[in-house]
């Protein structure tokens, strides 16, 4: 045993107060570092540049693409067809009618009630809902989507059966409100995240605030209004950006529609899909991406400027 | 506690309330519940007549299916030993060592994270990974996911390990041990309910990924469960139920079992970014 790094430890230690001399944490840094440079930090600038070519999957661009300038946007902005179905326009409407109506209506709204229900309700009740709306947060998208197709088949579907049940007509809705069934699906599958994050904002207020309410008579719904939504405020504010980010870039509504029928929910990441790797066109594709990422860019930046603000 | 006759009404309809919602989301899900062990399963809500474990006898008889799970296995665990020990080291370093910029590169790590998300640079990560000559491989997947999940391994354990009192690595250090004695010794052990909790995060959310794997990979040897099940009820024409809702079952145990685990075991505690 030597002595020596002993006493030249703490020196070291006083000078910079780590732990770990800079060479190790630079080298503890690299693997993840590399990683994250190759998939995460390089495809965002990559995609920037194949965005101005006409890359494909096959044929003579593949390996040879042009520097086509702009092209590729003024096509996915192209006036003349900007709106009509299968073009970028609709999809980028359509996803932005579906992040408003299963998100931020849907999401948070279910969510904020589900999170105030089960407050106040026996445990076993609190227990068995919560079982369900997380099991539908937690199982595998695929699977998800293959009890949704079964649940909305037209002849044999448990919806189906139910509205036979009490006395309503069938409907084949997958083919007939295809928007409004990715609506309640993504709803549906993506509650549990608002109403454990608002569940636990509401738990973190001091019981003393609801008692005080309580003697004063207030309802619940006084409550509700005056005490727990003032309070979590800046989780709403948190919960509204992170699943409009979620849902905006979900693929999972493919599993059910595959973006049909006749693209009535080609959402913009299945039409991006769709040109890239259905039609080939990689530089058009990345071109979808580039404005995918400058929108996510946008969110993220007010999300992270609200952390910081809590923070410092 | 006394309860006013309006209260009391008012804390029954708050459970059905409560009951129907709970309700409705059990519905699509009811479905899985039986059709499993019904032999003559349909896409109807139906209790099984009598109850069997045929179909899972057919899912193990299906060599697809089963080189599906095997794969779906192969790139999860490949996937979480990379972010688990990348993100453990960078963690590290990032809560230990005084590295200029390492705020900014926490800050920067996420902004990237979210940015780029999979459905919008499913262009550029098919393009490395085919320039990297890695199409149709496990590691394509792994290495993909490893990079994707990294950011926000990172952030969860850098938390983790800055609620850790220095204290510890200090007195080994005074003890005589170097740094890296330091951090295999004593703080890696205390670490380690937080690697859990980032490893089972990134398993459960690559066993259930299908768009990645889906663009990756081509030949039916390398696909994971999830595009195996997509394709047996997509691309089948009249799809199997039978088999599809065994093995549906079969492929979701492990996500419901790592559930149970992180509950039992901590409790629910979610972070900002558990889903991917």
């Amino acid at each position: 045993m030597t002595t020596e790094p002993v006493s030249d430890q703490p020196r070291r230690k006083l000078r910079n107060f780590a732990l770990l001399s800079n060479r190790a944490g630079a080298a503890f840094l690299t693997p993840a570092g590399l990683l994250v440079s190759v998939f995460v930090i390089v495809p965002f600038f990559w995609i920037i540049f194949v965005s101005f070519t006409n890359r494909t999957l096959l044929g003579k661009t593949a390996l040879n693409p042009e520097f086509v300038g702009l092209a590729n946007y003024l096509t996915l902005f192209d006036p003349s067809n900007f709106f009509q179905r299968g073009q970028f326009g609709f999809s980028l409407i359509l996803t932005t009618q579906f992040v408003l109506a299963s998100a931020l209506l849907g999401q948070a709204l279910l969510g904020l009630l589900l999170a105030w229900l089960i407050q106040t309700v026996p445990p076993w009740v609190k227990r068995i809902t919560e079982t369900f709306v997380i099991a539908a947060w937690i199982l595998p998208e695929v699977v998800i989507g293959f009890a949704w197709f079964a649940f909305l088949d037209r002849d044999q579907g448990t919806l189906n059966a139910l509205l036979t049940g009490v006395g309503l007509p069938k409907g084949d809705f997958l083919l007939e409100q295809p928007f409004w069934v990715i609506v309640v699906f993504n709803t549906w599958r993506g509650a549990a995240f608002s109403m454990m994050l608002f569940g636990s904002a509401f738990s973190s207020i001091p019981p003393s605030y609801f008692q005080a309410a309580d003697v004063a008579g207030a309802s619940s719904w006084q409550k509700f209004k005056d005490i727990g939504l003032p309070l979590i405020r800046g989780h709403i504010v948190t919960d509204l950006i992170l699943i409009t980010m979620w849902t905006f870039n979900t693929f999972t509504p493919f599993l059910l529609t595959n973006g049909g029928p006749s693209y009535r929910t080609e959402l913009v990441s299945i039409y991006n899909y769709r040109v890239a790797f259905h039609d080939f066109q990689f530089g058009k594709g990345a071109a979808v991406g580039v404005i995918m990422m400058l929108i996510n860019l946008a969110f993220a930046l007010v999300y992270l400027g609200i952390g910081r603000k809590k923070k410092g | 506690m006394k309860l006013t006759l309006p209260a009391f009404v008012g804390r029954i309809a708050f459970s059905a309330l409560a009951a129907l919602i709970g309700a409705a989301f059990a519905l699509p899900l009811l479905w899985f519940l039986f059709a499993p062990f019904n032999a003559r399963a349909e896409l109807g809500l139906a209790v099984p007549d009598p109850w069997t474990l045929s179909n899972f006898v057919t899912v193990f008889g299906n060599s697809f299916a089963v080189q599906a799970l095997w794969n779906s296995l192969i790139q999860s665990v490949g996937g979480v030993i990379l972010v688990g020990a990348a993100a453990t080291l960078a963690a590290y370093a990032l809560s230990r060592s005084s590295l200029p910029g390492k705020g900014a590169v926490t800050y920067i790590l996420l902004l990237f994270s979210s940015v780029v998300s999979g459905s919008a640079a499913m262009v550029p990560i098919f393009l490395i990974v085919s320039a990297a000559g890695l199409i149709d491989t496990h590691l394509a997947v792994i290495l993909t996911f490893a990079g994707g999940l990294l950011p926000t391994a990172m952030f969860i354990l850098r938390d983790f390990i800055d609620s850790i009192p220095k204290s510890y690595e200090e007195s080994a250090m005074v003890a005589g041990a170097s740094p890296v004695q330091a951090f295999f010794d004593v703080a890696l052990p205390v670490i380690r309910p937080g690697i859990v909790v980032v490893v089972v995060w990134g398993f459960v959310n690559i066993w259930g990924s299908f768009l990645i794997p889906f663009i990756l990979l081509r030949s039916d040897d390398q696909m994971p469960a999830s595009v195996a099940i997509y394709s047996f009820y997509s691309e089948a024409g009249t799809p199997i139920v039978t088999l599809l809702a065994a093995y549906s079952l079969i492929y979701s145990l492990p996500v419901i079992a790592l559930y149970l685990f992180v509950s039992w075991k901590f409790g629910f505690r979610f972070f900002g970014g558990i889903k991917a």
